[in-house]
């Protein structure tokens, strides 16, 4: 016979994440440090790496690496960036 | 006004021989006729007792539901359908009186005075379960979308490949036994408990006990698995980094209090091994919950490297029976009465052995837990990680005999597991991890494992013989990492 059973997720459509739009070069770039050792030695060189290609780099870093990063650090980021590259390392 | 409507109403079942004793009487009276049989063995009733009237069936026992009569035959009198009288099983004399209420005449001469009935279709254990179920429905206590599985499909398979297991089977989440399982909270299954990392999904209670049943709880676990999530969720607890982390850990479960033992968790032998139920299955329940409703999968959000068994489930009791040295974790975390049961979660891998057989001074048996302590990540993490110390009892029974709160243990194991700056800087060994060099100016400086005394947890379980204790390696601790969190279990019962 067949089985009905009741279903054990929360039962959402994942909303959909497309890519933002990219119609140009990203100018300004923010490498975001999550704070795992040797994280910086990466983000050293992406840092100089993007800046020979005349692009401007902002640094940022997340408080600790085991929590997501702050609303405010984010929405700092999409405000003063256009792309951002977040580094894990270790 | 319209005239008071009143109606004699029978109901009865085809295999019950009291049924079949009074039903010719009720057919020549007239009565309403219900019979909670199939078609087919309500037609062979008729032919049997040669009736005049075939009683009308009572399609998913939804009248027999609302009457609710324990027994059969029940006979109901009926004023504009709603029930002012009735009479279950045979009592001639009370019946005869019910049917003159009506205006009918029944004939129940030659009949024994009294004669109890047979059980009602409803009181068959697998059709309350599913009446239970239905009117759980209709009441709106049970919610979630209910997925049919296939004539052809096991089960066990079908759940497997919807992606809702952990690689174990789980006990498909029927109604039936969902709402059995609710039955163990006074809470309405509509309640929140939590909202899940990572993606926020929201845990009533409902879709906690699909997840209980489908981890294998019997049911009075539920109340810990409810408390557990609650305390799992709190933001100190970084559930959504515990979760992404590449390290091991996952939440470990601590039921400190007397309603372990109702659940029927076991604090004696192999506490922290298999073959009791509950123990088994909390943790589980927990793991599974966290991931159905969390979405937080392994090797998708989930980045542990190697993870480790704990991370199927892993929750434990304290045993605090008249051996134990101190007052339960939970109870010295939040102040809990005795009489009172706390669950905590604590951010933990999976527990290893720390041997000493020979150690009769509580001194003694603290340097050599601290050595145990000491490896957790590695004796080149510190001032970072948490670590659980679970105390066994032929451990215990040193720190009790002299008097040693659970206090004075963390001191003594803070004070033990410090070691110089100057062996535990990068380099050092041979061993390229450690200190950095600014933070071992001084080479002589000592410089703790843990961050400070009450970061080293201490609980107490296990069985008589073993001069045993275990370590339960922690994660990143502290505003930094993951804060362990108690929370009460009373609320939850």
């Amino acid at each position: 016979m067949a089985l009905t059973v009741l279903d054990p997720t929360a039962e959402r459509d994942p909303a959909g994440r497309p890519l933002a739009p990219r119609d140009h070069a990203p100018k300004t770039v923010a490498l975001l440090d999550i704070r795992k050792p040797r994280g910086d030695v990466f983000l050293d060189e992406l840092e100089t790496l993007l800046r020979e290609r005349g692009i401007e780099v902002l640094r940022e870093t997340k408080p600790t690496f085991t929590k997501p990063a702050p609303a405010d650090l984010r929405r700092e980021i999409a405000d003063r960036c256009d792309a951002v590259i977040e580094a894990l390392a270790d | 006004m319209s005239p008071v409507e009143l109606e004699l109403l029978a109901i009865v079942k085809h295999d019950c021989p009291v049924c079949d004793q009074v039903l010719p009487a009720l057919d020549s009276a007239g009565a309403r006729l219900v019979s909670q049989s199939t078609a087919e063995q309500t037609a062979e009733q008729v032919a049997r007792l040669s009736l005049t009237h075939t009683p009308e069936l009572d399609p998913e026992l939804a009248l027999s539901a609302r009457l609710d009569p324990d027994a059969v035959p029940a006979l109901f009198l009926l004023q504009d359908g709603d029930e002012r009288e009735r009479v279950i099983g045979l009592d001639r004399e009370r019946m005869v009186e019910l049917a003159a209420a009506a205006g009918k005449s029944l004939v129940l001469d030659g009949l024994p005075a009294l004669r109890p009935g047979c059980a009602s279709r409803t009181r068959d254990p697998e059709v309350a379960a599913w009446l239970a179920a239905r009117r759980a429905r209709s009441e709106g206590r049970i919610r979630a979308r209910e997925l049919a599985l296939g004539d052809l499909e096991d089960p066990i398979e079908a759940l497997h490949d919807r992606g809702v297991t952990d690689g174990l089977p789980v006990v498909p989440p029927t109604p039936e036994r969902v709402v059995a399982m609710l039955q163990h909270s006074s809470r309405h299954p509509q309640e929140v408990v939590a909202e899940v990392p990572p993606y926020g999904g929201v845990a009533t209670v409902e879709k906690v006990a699909i997840n209980a049943v489908m981890a294998g709880c019997a049911g009075p676990e539920l109340p810990l698995v409810l408390a557990a999530l609650q305390a799992a969720c709190a933001e100190p607890f970084a559930l959504h980094g515990l979760i992404a982390t590449t390290a091991p850990a996952g939440p470990v479960v601590i039921v400190s209090g007397p309603y372990a033992e109702r659940a029927q968790m076991n604090a004696h032998g192999n506490a922290l091994g298999q073959g009791n139920r509950a123990n088994a299955t909390v943790g589980r329940a927990l793991q599974l919950t966290i991931r159905n409703l969390g979405g937080g999968l392994p090797r998708r959000e989930d980045r542990a490297a190697h993870g480790s068994p704990a991370k199927v489930g892993f929750a434990f009791p304290e045993r605090l029976d008249e051996t134990a040295p101190w007052a339960g974790l939970a109870h010295s975390r939040i102040g809990l009465g005795s009489e009172e049961t706390g669950v905590t979660v604590f951010a933990g891998e999976s527990p290893r052995l720390v041997v000493d057989q020979l150690a009769r001074e509580p001194e003694a048996l603290a340097a050599s837990l601290a050595a145990g302590l000491e490896s957790v990540a590695s004796t080149r993490v510190r001032l970072a990680w948490d670590a659980m110390l679970v105390v066994g009892p032929e451990h215990g029974r040193v720190f009790r005999q002299a008097g040693w709160s659970r206090e004075r243990l963390q001191d003594e194991l803070f004070e033990r597991t410090q070691s110089p700056a100057g062996s535990l800087v990068r380099g050092a060994g041979g061993i390229a991890e450690g200190l950095a060099p600014e933070w071992a100016s001084d080479p002589e400086a000592l410089v703790p494992k843990f961050p400070a005394a009450d970061r080293i947890l201490i609980a107490y379980t296990g069985g008589d013989a073993g001069l045993f204790s275990m370590v339960i390696g922690g994660w990143v601790s502290g505003t930094l990492g993951s804060d362990p969190q108690t929370v009460s279990v009373e609320p939850w019962r």
